[in-house]
């Protein structure tokens, strides 16, 4: 603007910004916190109790103190802020790229229901007569979900989603003994583009997993499960929308072919974005079906529990739901224990509360209407996103642009005429203060890339997300190796992942990492 | 979550998918022969390709492995497959002008498709040879569209003689892993009478048959060639065993073993999986041969359709053949010692199963399994959905039908 050197910031009215934010990333070089420990330093000095010590049994007291790192409040805090800023995440960045894992804004009102002492002082062992409230919580969000999905009860002591499917499935199971044909059925069918973790929690409760792969059009083939249902079959466990975002519009007749031959069918509906208030599992016929409360009841992620999960069923599967459940005689709500049928505890005492409160308050506060509205709007962006995205030449959506809530598409075209990758295209749209995540393994769609923009998330955001992929696939064309050398403003440059697929390398702990990597 | 974690860039490129494996585009092709317009393809055939296979010789280079061959009791197919090409070109684009080379090397395909072909002044050797390809490929001028006969190795022919226009092979090799074959011969003779003059590239590979037969797989890329822009009738180049997901053979192998049965013969066709069947089953099978297993004993290794026709013949046997990677073939690539003939046996008293990892149906893109020992007929008896085994205790229900089911002729 003048003659000065450098930025100057004194000059009135600010320069309007660019296009594209000139966005840079913390970069702290944070050492991890246990290589911050200094013995004897602490955040809280406990006043003395003032009761005599209680001798405990030599069978549960450690032989050593736990080596928990050692530090002040201030460092802790410091460590936790720094390693935030070192993020990418609803609260900060446009999060539509993570395709199937829904981010969308969790209401931090939410989060001051939880922290109430009523709330965050609970003790699981209470008696009933004290935690009215919160069983009312439970039983409420029970109805509510039940009504959703058409289902007969709804469990929500499941801590993730997953862990719902694995509910389910040993529902499956223990309904299948208790006719006889436990041993018959002991065949899973699933889709290659349906929630992986339906084909894993089936085998991981003993099943053997049949795989349909998609149609021509997209759709999973219906003549391939024809061909695949027999008496051997416990059970379909099925997406839909799948992960494409496209909606199968003969769910029903899936549905009685498995039933036709004595199976059960079971809707994963982890991400019920494109449907809330639309279908229901329950009148496509489903026996049963699960919702992952952090991808559509808003509440936080928490990479495999404790999140929150519902499993709900149908009336001849409600006595094997797990147990204890939350029942009400009409004035007092107590814990049922006595299930003989149940398939027992998918978690300690009721479940993961917070996520149930939270889930509940989100609920409430946007009604019957309000849950439909959800679906809507994230429909509408989902297309909207769409039509931008499907207008950067190199850019694609096999199976046409019938869509509802995501998009699995592909960036074969691009990596055909420039030679990069749709990994590489994600990574350098992070130089951008943005990301995506590409598929599940293997590949079905080349070069693939998933958005899902949620109902939370404005034009101007879809507008700013789209353009940052627009000059990216330019950035492609125009100088290949600048995208593949990227990223260049983010917190790390660089990383070897080849840790994160060798079972001798990864580290999920500070005592695997010493062990593996320090020993 | 659904989304676990963004996988490596550079494990996902080692992924056989249709990315790997696509004709990339290349320029647009010049004078551009539209549906109306009289189409001059020239057409050249490979007399001996493929006769290697039936009698396992893992392919056909070489006049010392063609009399082997012959004297094994194979018979030349190549002609016949490409008169099936032109059959069907004529059928749905009729007046095509057809200029070939005399004889077995073109002529004779042409005429058994009901054409009157235009010869090239050239006189091949009896029996020709590669040098008669090359020089097939530059006489021919002012056509088209080359049409070929062959395999790999005809492949590389067709590409040291220049071809001045695009080309399409018809596979009849042993070995047809480079993307410039169609699907089937009945497919060339579909994709040829839709040229409109766009183009792909389309790499041509080729193995050295002396260490295949040695047991070691390792396709040399040679070149590329100019080819129709149709994407989906082409092979596309294959796309072989992936490191990318280490133990899968094996996980797959403990399925297969698991599910056999006493008193049960499988025929175990050629392949790093079926390989790893043998080894976990402790038998000294072979990685590029058919092999025959029962009750945990090896039957008979490295086996030729006669024998195959025999051992097939008691009791219920079962075929265990592996996908070939990009292309979908199960049936008539690499294994045709299981004939049509032994097919129909094997059909008729067992069944067929089919390896592949998960990684490899994801990369045939959506297209079906095939099968083309060349007999529709045989082929017809594993149409449908045939259980692919993927891992231990996994499957999946995949479309299976004949390589020429989709384009008769």
């Amino acid at each position: 603007m003048s003659g000065h050197a450098g930025e100057s910031f004194a000059e009135l009215p600010v320069a309007p910004k660019p296009p594209l934010r000139r966005f840079h990333q913390a970069r702290w070089d944070e050492p991890i916190i246990f290589e911050q420990s200094r013995p004897g330093r602490r955040g809280i000095a406990v006043p003395a109790a003032g009761v005599p010590a209680v001798e405990l049994p030599a069978s549960v007291r450690r032989a050593e103190p736990p080596k928990l790192p050692e530090m002040s409040q201030l460092h802790v805090l410091r460590h936790y802020v720094r390693l935030s800023q070192e993020n990418l995440g609803v609260d900060q960045a446009i999060a539509v790229g993570q395709g199937t894992c829904t981010m969308k804004y969790s209401p931090k009102v939410n989060d001051r229901f939880v922290n109430d002492p009523k709330v965050a002082e609970l003790h699981p062992l209470q008696p009933d007569d004290t935690v009215q409230g919160v069983l009312e919580v439970y039983w409420r969000l029970e109805k509510i979900l039940a009504e959703i999905s058409g289902m007969h009860r709804v469990s929500l002591q499941p801590a993730s989603g997953s862990a719902a499917i694995y509910a389910n499935i040993a529902m499956i199971r223990a309904y299948h003994a208790s006719r006889g044909e436990g041993r018959q059925r002991d065949q899973v069918i699933t889709t290659m583009f349906s929630h992986p973790s339906n084909a894993a929690c089936a085998k991981t409760a003993g099943y053997e997993v049949i795989t349909l792969m998609p149609d021509e059009n997209g759709y999973p083939d219906i003549e391939a499960l024809r061909a695949a249902v027999g008496p051997r079959t416990a059970a379909l466990m099925i997406t839909n929308p799948e992960d494409t975002g496209i909606f199968n519009p003969r769910i029903e007749e899936f549905v009685s072919l498995v039933h036709g031959a004595g199976g059960l069918a079971c809707y994963d509906q982890a991400n019920a974005n494109g449907i809330l208030g639309i279908t229901r599992a329950a009148d496509a016929g489903f026996d049963l079906c699960h919702f992952n409360l952090h991808k559509t009841f808003s509440t936080p992620h928490a990479c495999g529990g404790p999140a929150g999960g519902a499993s709900g069923v149908s009336e001849r599967l409600a006595p094997f739901l797990p147990g204890p459940t939350v029942e009400f005689d009409g004035s007092r709500y107590h814990l049922d224990a006595d299930r003989p049928q149940s398939v027992g505890k998918m978690r300690p005492f009721l479940g993961v509360t917070p996520n149930v409160v939270r889930a509940y308050a989100w609920v409430m506060a946007l009604g019957a209407e309000g849950l439909r509205e959800v679906a809507e709007t994230a429909v509408l962006n989902n297309n909207y996103l769409m039509h931008k995205i499907l207008s950067i030449p190199g850019a694609s959506a096999p199976w046409g642009e019938k869509r509802l809530e995501q998009v699995r598409y592909s960036w074969q075209g691009l990596f055909e005429e420039t030679g990069v990758h749709s990994e590489e295209i994600g990574v350098r749209a992070a130089d951008f203060g943005v990301h995506y995540w590409t598929s599940h393994h293997p590949y079905l769609v080349p070069e693939p890339f998933t958005l899902e923009p949620t109902e939370s998330y404005s034009k101007e955001d879809l507008d700013e997300y789209a353009a940052i992929l627009a000059h990216v696939a330019d950035e492609a064309r125009r100088d290949p190796e600048h995208v593949k050398g990227a990223p260049y403003n983010q917190t790390v440059h660089k990383i070897d992942q080849t840790s994160l697929d060798d079972p001798k390398q990864w580290s999920p702990t500070w005592r695997a990492y010493t062990r593996k990597h320090l020993a | 979550m659904t989304a676990d974690r963004p996988m490596s860039p550079d494990a996902s490129r080692a992924l056989p998918g249709p990315a790997a494996s696509a004709p990339s585009p290349a320029a647009p092709a010049a004078p551009v022969p539209t549906g109306g317009e009289v189409l001059t393809v020239g057409l050249i055939v490979n007399p001996v390709a493929g006769i290697g296979g039936p009698a396992g010789l893992k392919g056909s280079d070489g006049a010392d492995v063609q009399r082997e061959a012959l004297a094994r009791g194979s018979r030349p197919g190549a002609g016949d497959r490409a008169a099936q090409a032109v059959r069907t070109l004529l059928a749905r684009r009729p007046g095509t002008r057809i200029r070939t080379v005399a004889g077995s090397m073109g002529e004779d395909s042409a005429r058994a498709a009901g054409a009157v072909p235009e010869l090239l002044r050239l006189v091949p050797g009896d029996p020709s040879s590669s040098r008669d390809t090359v020089a097939a490929v530059e006489a021919m001028k002012d056509i088209d569209l080359l049409l070929f006969a062959g395999g790999d190795g005809t492949a590389r022919d067709v590409l040291d003689g220049s071809p001045s226009c695009p080309v399409l092979g018809v596979p009849a090799g042993v070995k047809v892993y480079s993307g410039c074959f169609a699907l089937s011969p009945a497919t060339a003779g579909a994709t040829a009478a839709e040229f409109d003059g766009r183009t792909a590239e389309a790499e041509v590979v080729d193995l050295d048959e002396e260490t295949y037969r040695r047991g070691r797989v390792g396709p040399r890329l040679y070149g590329t060639l100019r080819v129709p822009a149709a994407r989906a009738r082409l092979s596309g180049r294959k796309v072989g065993s992936s490191s990318a997901a280490p133990g899968s053979a094996e996980s797959i192998a403990r399925e297969v073993v698991a599910r056999m049965r006493p008193g049960v013969r499988y025929v175990l066709g050629p392949g790093a999986t079926t390989m790893a069947v043998g080894r976990r089953l402790g038998l000294a099978t072979t990685l590029l041969g058919v092999d025959v297993v029962q009750d945990g004993e090896l039957v008979a290794a490295d086996v030729t359709e006669r024998e195959l026709l025999d051992l097939a013949g008691g009791g219920e046997t079962h075929a265990v053949v592996s996908v070939i990677g990009g292309q979908g073939f199960v049936l008539g690539r690499g294994n045709q010692q299981i004939s049509p003939a032994v097919l129909k046996k094997i059909m008729a008293s067992g069944g067929l199963t089919v390896l592949a990892t998960q990684q490899k149906l994801a990369g045939l893109g959506g297209r079906p399994l095939l099968a083309d020992t060349g007999d529709p007929e045989a082929d017809a008896l594993v149409g449908g959905h045939v259980s692919v085994i993927t891992g231990y205790r996994e499957s999946a229900m995949y479309r299976i039908r004949s390589a020429t089911e989709e384009f008769p002729a």
